[in-house]
């Protein structure tokens, strides 16, 4: 080491001596390993056989190091990895809780499902131009903000899955995508930019940037501090990103407009990284501001949850109510999130994780239902039951499920939630779950008496199969929400402690600063 | 210092803001660009506003004067900088490809994503 000249008790007060374990190196391994595999698919762009045959192994491996990390977590509780070895506060630190681990897991696999079904809905001209670096790039951007420490790092990674995200929605660069991209681009920006503008603030009011750190000194700060309007504006920016109500106009104006897996991916991850930023900052960073904003926040979830069962009801693309389904999905985590409790919390976290396997889950049927009738529009739609049976009864369970229907994934969490909002007498936000959840059945099953019941006008219907690129995904991803649906308890004991873990983060502080949070 | 810098930190949001209510997006981008340098100099001022010292270690000291820059500040800035500049060339040719194909910069008449006259869904089989 180049060191030799700096006494070693100089040297322990400012780096980490003892060699990292080597499972705790799993930490970093999600981002590095998307990153990696972005860059080597980069340079072997023209190389389109080579292109399918490296992603899918690469994404299968991620699910695998992202299975391994949840369970370190789950043996070992919170585990931090400081980048150059320096001490935390200084050195930017990963910082692994339960929470991130079961989000980072629920990404890993819809990349899988994702990567799969883009071989048969990503052309070759779309591969050339480089859809699985993309893709790579962005779900190492994901699964980046959901595992760092650091506040200004969690902007950084914002950034990092931003960029591809547009690089992904433009592929084809067709009219309409341009029309919904230059929307998309511009409001996200501007939404990050609100984040980073956050960031500024807290440090001028902590001079730190580590989460542990801020967490610790959040109660010591005393009354000077302006942290009702630095927490306003974060509440403000990670709302834009996961559109809640006043600004989600820019969802339905652009998730319909990409390729089917690119629009599925985008509703399945991108939101829920708004979301859980806002969890991470407002729950564990702030709980006494996130409590006084609670109502606020309360309301913006039951209008965000209305107007998005509303918005899917009038429309008659399935695309475009899919992607007001997105919409209320957000209200209804935001409505725990509003509660604060225990109990709540964990529905939040569990109905996250659902709804990014379901969200994709239904974008990939649209998909299908769009290639085998030949449209996305209701008016056109028709016949899909009798084509194929297989493909309607996946819909039913998918429709089921996003609607909140027992024995599937979205039965539990809003159960949980509405139990909790009625104990704690918020009777407004159990009633407007329980009515969104009516409008979004109707809406579903409107869909498919419409598209799927319902015989063409010229009476003849050719059968249809799903391709494996089509089924497999669809079918894994169905069949991962019945499986939660009839045996929740194992995520359901997970999401609880990981809630009071988030509640409650003394493992996490412990994790960072083993001798205790520096005092300067 | 850190009071004259704020005011002026101010009038940058002023005015971004009030370019990025513009309907043209070509307004709205200038709006973005004026953004993107507002918050950077809010970053500086939120590392306080010191000129007496490089933050540089001197020979035979191992820590910083106490009257040195901060240089934290200063390294989230190249960061932000670096991210939007980049971003805002990405969206001036994602403006200008716009405008080749849809012959606007008018956002009330980009309106090919969501149609205005999309019919509601049907009633009834």
């Amino acid at each position: 080491m180049a060191a030799s000249s700096i006494p070693l008790e100089a040297l322990e007060k400012s780096m980490v001596l003892a060699p990292v374990p080597a499972e705790h190196w799993l930490v970093i391994a999600p981002p590095v390993w998307c990153m990696l595999v972005g860059a080597i698919l980069i340079m072997v762009r023209k190389r389109m056989g080579l292109q399918s045959w490296l992603s899918i192994p690469a994404l299968g491996g991620l699910v695998l190091i992202d299975a391994a990390l949840l369970a370190v977590v789950i043996r070992e509780g919170p585990i931090t990895m400081v980048m150059g070895r320096w001490l935390p506060p200084f050195g930017i630190a990963f910082t692994v809780d339960l929470t991130g681990a079961l989000f980072n897991l629920a990404c890993g696999i819809a990349a899988l499902a994702g990567g799969i079904a883009a071989l048969g809905d990503i052309d070759r001209t779309r591969r050339t131009y480089g859809f699985f670096p993309f893709l790579f790039l962005m779900v190492g951007g994901v699964s980046g903000a959901f595992l760092t420490g650091d506040i200004f790092n969690l902007y950084v990674w914002f950034e990092v899955l931003l960029i591809s995200s547009f690089g992904l929605l433009i592929l084809g660069s067709e009219r309409e995508q341009l029309d919904g991209a230059t929307k998309y681009a511009i409001l996200n920006l501007i939404g990050t930019t609100l984040f980073l503008i956050a960031v500024g603030i807290l440090y001028a009011v902590f001079g730190t940037l580590n989460m542990a750190d801020i967490a610790a000194k959040a109660p010591t700060l005393g009354h000077d501090a302006p942290m009702m309007t630095l927490s306003l504006v974060f509440i403000a920016a990670f709302m834009m990103k996961a559109a809640a109500f006043p600004v989600n106009f820019w969802l339905p104006a652009s998730y319909h407009t990409p390729r089917i897996v690119v629009a599925g991916l985008f509703a399945g991850l991108l939101t829920k990284v708004g979301v859980y930023a806002l969890i991470r900052v407002m729950v564990m960073m702030f709980p006494e501001e996130g409590n006084a904003y609670s109502i606020v926040i309360g309301v913006v979830a039951v209008l965000t949850m209305l107007t998005g069962s509303l918005g899917a009801i009038a429309q008659s693309d399935i695309r475009r109510m899919l992607g007001y389904m997105v919409i209320t999905g957000i209200g209804i985590i935001l409505s725990g999130v509003a509660l604060g409790a225990q109990t709540a919390i964990s529905g939040a976290l569990f109905y996250s994780l659902h709804s990014m396997i379901v969200m994709l889950a239904l974008y990939l049927m649209a998909g299908i239902a769009g290639r085998m009738g030949g449209s996305f529009s209701l008016h056109e739609l028709s016949g899909l039951y009798a084509k194929s049976p297989l493909f309607a009864a996946l819909t039913l369970a998918l429709f089921f499920s996003v609607s909140g229907l027992p024995p599937f994934s979205g039965f539990w969490p809003k159960a949980m939630l509405v139990k909790a909002a009625f104990d704690f007498g918020a009777w407004w936000q159990g009633a407007a779950i329980l009515v969104s959840g009516l409008l979004t059945t109707i809406a579903a099953t409107r869909a498919f008496a419409l598209g799927w019941w319902r015989m063409p006008a010229s009476g003849a219907v050719v059968p249809a199969r799903m391709t494996a690129a089509e089924l497999i995904p669809l079918a894994g991803l169905t069949l991962l929400s019945v499986g939660v649906g009839i045996y929740p308890e194992p995520l359901l004991a997970l999401a609880q402690t990981a809630a009071s873990g988030l509640l409650e983060p003394v493992a996490y502080l412990h994790s960072v600063f083993p001798s205790g949070v520096p005092t300067p | 210092m850190e009071g004259f810098m704020a005011v002026v930190v101010g009038i940058f949001f002023t005015v971004a803001i009030y370019l990025m209510l513009s309907q043209y997006i070509i307004r709205i981008l200038l709006g973005v660009a004026i953004l993107g340098n507002a918050v950077n100099m809010l970053l500086f001022v939120a590392g306080r506003v010191t000129r007496e010292a490089p933050p540089i270690i001197g020979k035979g000291a191992d820590m910083l004067p106490a009257t040195a820059a901060n240089p934290l500040p200063q390294a989230l800035i190249l960061t932000a900088i670096v991210i939007s500049f980049s971003f805002f060339a990405f969206l001036l040719v994602l403006a200008y490809r716009a405008y080749q194909t849809l012959k606007t910069d008018d956002t009330h008449q980009m309106r090919l994503a969501e149609p205005e006259d999309a019919p509601p869904p049907p009633l009834g089989y």
